[in-house]
């Protein structure tokens, strides 16, 4: 057999490391300050573009697919090549699939403080940029499956299962996610509408969860932990049983998100199901990952790496145990919209991704730059400093969380709700505080490390180009007469199969999804009509700003929620609303019916209140919008806005867009003479005057006879 | 709830997907040895080429 002698790649795995390393420190800084707007509002909201609800989106978005997602290209460029025993297919492709992510962040860095945003949560980068996701994604996978072909390892090592599950997985989730409609270059409106788009978005932002921070992160677990400890992994066929029972169960779970919400009970019940089940791969897997270290415990106690590791797998576990759980209906009860949701998904973010990510690279980067780590000491500063960071931020949240709904679901004795939601606002000031310091503790590990790496590489020499040597792949198969004609499928399946896949999967879509929707967009409440011009540019401002980052507009049927804001959600209600805004937090009350019954306020009230929200409701964390007084309504896009919503089906009259205008200035003038009453001077093209309008049609469709 | 049908579809087709490369990976023998691999890749193979050169 002849041996062949090939290089791998470093420069692009080092080129990804310290990407990790910048995106990671300027995500959690974003996160630090969205933490610490919470507890000083009015000093730290910058509006317009660094208010809370437009730079949350730029934290998550910045964590997730900057820092995790470099993370993971990281890892996957080094283990895959080493696993695969060959170079990646392509240098071209690896540097454009390297340079093309980078100008995707720095893309959703510049749009999202300017405002520019679909308002579907993970999902907010708008269509140019899910385009260009699209494309870097592809050439992501090209490269992996070239290189998968040319390998000199017959084997596939299960990390490179994980991999695969992940690139196809993604992929099909972003394509079914961003059907949207654009209607300018920096707008669209989802192609979905009201329930059907929830669906969409938590299949998708669970399986975000699930093949972009899990199981690319598990690939990387069961080659990097093995490394790092110099031992097997506990078991492999473990991590084999791991690995196809996690891929088939998670797909399901995805309606636990939206457990008593309008959407049907039995996909509710479907998610509850498989949620619970995913409990034994993830532990399977947790299990695997701390048993391989069984007898080398003492490693852990010496070396750094391991100890993030451990922390990062243990991590993994508390997560997957909660997820199930909170997937059960009486504890998702209590748990949804409150800031238990918070710390849940903090345990698996600064836990199991942030932890294992900093491990793998205190393991690599001395490696590839052929040095030793620049001081240990630091790191285990780093170590120390996350380890608490995680602690301080987890426990008060946990706390704040069970607080704020025990107040939410409190009752007096004579059956009144006990406490105002404001009063539950203020109670969790010092919860706020206390998990910025945790936050505050975990950043600072992560500039510790930022330090310690950045002086190993200066000290250090990349090799990037590093020799390696292996037989080359027997040809095993060797074509015989009379063969049947579909063994050439049988020769090439993977590659086949996914190519397929991808095809069936695009045209289908296409064909089916447009006219399939339109018709399942027609409305059960008769009462439930389209917005009105000016309500429809208000509602784009509402998305614009993020509202859904703090409000929900979905009472669930629960004595505590219709006492408090109304008449339970109903699904007709939402027909024609793209995208829904049902929220998933409650930092801020429930908007649902914020326009209709014992919620309704003044014109007057709003204006107030958005002007400057701590003047109305003392104690308020809400940042000020009064820059909507001054900055003029853009009537300009309404005629494409009608038309783009009349293509998504609502019914609009046919020759509407022309009039529209003239129906949003009689609204408008209205609104405007209403606060001129009060004394309150505002021209009616002011886009304050048409968040008013929207928040005052808000759940006032089904009150109408 | 028209879209439920495509998610279903889509995720129907996701799973199908994985089952075909399931069944194809055991066919393959990928599951015959369930030790060894987990011992291979504690091997670097750049160590050799070194020592040759």
């Amino acid at each position: 057999m002849q041996v062949e002698s090939f290089q791998y790649d470093n420069k692009t795995v080092r080129n990804f490391a310290i990407a990790t390393i910048i995106w990671g420190v300027v995500g959690m800084t974003v996160g630090l300050w969205i933490a610490l707007q919470l507890v000083f509002p009015t000093v730290l909201n910058l509006q317009p573009y660094f208010n809370f609800g437009r730079i949350r989106p730029l934290h998550t978005n910045a964590v997730i697919f900057a820092f995790v997602g470099n993370a993971m290209f990281m890892g996957v460029y080094y283990s895959l090549q080493r696993l695969l025993k060959a170079r990646m297919f392509s240098d071209v492709l690896s540097k454009i699939h390297f340079w093309g992510w980078q100008l995707i962040i720095v893309a959703a860095a510049i749009t999202l403080p300017l405002g520019i945003s679909t308002a579907k949560e993970y999902a907010e980068l708008e269509w140019p940029i899910d385009i260009a996701i699209t494309l870097i994604w592809v050439v992501f996978g090209f490269n992996m499956f070239a290189t998968i072909i040319k390998r000199r390892e017959r084997h596939l090592y299960v990390a490179v299962w994980f991999y695969i599950a992940t690139f196809v997985t993604v992929a099909v989730l972003h394509l079914v996610n961003s059907f949207e409609l654009p209607v300018t270059l920096f707008k669209s409106y989802s192609w979905y509408a009201g329930v059907q788009d929830a669906l969409v978005q938590w299949w998708y932002g669970h399986n975000a969860v699930a093949f972009f921070l899990t199981t690319p992160f598990l690939g990387l677990m069961y080659y990097f932990l093995p490394k790092a400890a110099n031992r097997p992994v506990f078991s492999y066929k473990l991590s084999i049983i791991h690995f196809w029972a996690l891929i088939f169960l998670y797909i399901w779970a995805g309606p636990h998100h939206l457990l008593y919400t309008a959407l049907p009970n039995w996909a509710q019940s479907l998610g509850i199901v498989f949620s619970f089940m995913l409990i034994f791969p993830s532990w399977g897997g947790m299990i695997n990952g701390l048993l391989t270290l069984r007898g080398a415990w003492d490693k852990v106690r010496e070396d750094v790496i391991l100890k993030f590791m451990v922390v990062a797998v243990t991590a993994y576990g508390m997560a997957t145990f909660e997820g199930p759980m909170l997937s059960l209906k009486s504890i998702n009860a209590v748990a949804h919209f409150s800031d238990w949701i918070i710390a849940h998904v903090h345990i698996g973010g600064l836990g199991w991704n942030g932890m294992l990510t900093f491990g793998i690279l205190y393991w690599l980067i001395p490696r590839i730059y052929r040095t030793e780590l620049y001081s240990k000491k630091l790191a285990n500063i780093h170590f120390w400093l996350a380890t608490l960071g995680i602690l301080f931020y987890a426990i008060p949240m946990y706390w704040a969380g069970w607080q704020q709904v025990s107040m939410w679901k409190q009752f007096t004795e004579s059956g009144q709700l006990k406490y105002q939601f404001l009063e539950t606002v203020t109670y969790m000031a010092p919860f706020y505080a206390m998990r910025a310091l945790g936050g505050a503790l975990y950043l600072t590990g992560a500039i510790v490390g930022m330090v310690n790496f950045f002086k190993t590489i200066s000290k250090g020499n990349l090799l990037a180009n590093e020799d390696a040597q292996a037989p080359a792949l027997e040809k095993t198969y060797t074509k015989h007469a009379g063969e049947h004609w579909h063994r050439w499928i049988e020769r090439k399946p993977t590659p086949f199969l996914l190519l397929s896949l991808v095809v069936i999967l695009i045209g289908g879509l296409v064909e089916l999804v447009p006219t399939f929707l339109v018709k399942s967009n027609i409305p059960t409440i008769s009462s439930v009509k389209p917005y009105t011009p000016l309500e429809l540019q208000g509602r784009d401002i509402y998305t614009r700003e993020g509202c859904y980052t703090c409000h929900s507009q979905m009472i669930r049927p629960f004595r505590s929620e219709t006492e408090r804001y109304g008449e339970y959600s109903k699904a007709g209600e939402f027909v024609y609303d793209h995208p829904f805004q049902w929220g998933s937090k409650r930092t801020g009350p429930d908007l649902a019916r914020e326009g209709a019954g014992n919620l309704k306020k003044s014109n007057t009230w709003h204006y107030n209140h958005l002007e400057e929200p701590n003047a109305i409701s003392t104690g308020s964390v809400m940042p000020s919008y009064s820059f909507l007084i001054d900055a003029n309504l853009d009537t300009a896009s309404t005629p494409l806005k009608i038309n783009a919503m009349r293509t998504l089906g609502v019914p609009y009259a046919a020759d509407y867009a022309h009039k529209a205008n003239q129906d949003l200035m009689t609204q408008a003038q209205g609104i405007s003479d209403n606060l001129k009453k009060d004394g309150i001077k505002v021209a009616p093209n002011k886009e304050i005057i048409a968040l008013i309008a929207y928040l005052q049609r808000l759940g006032t469709d089904i009150t109408k006879k | 709830m028209g879209v439920i049908v495509i998610l279903i579809i889509v995720s129907v087709l996701v799973a199908g997907g994985f089952l075909l490369a399931f069944i194809w990976s055991v066919k393959t023998g990928q599951m015959e040895d369930d030790y060894t691999p987990s011992v291979r890749i504690l091997f670097e193979d750049e160590v050799k080429v070194v020592a040759k050169k």
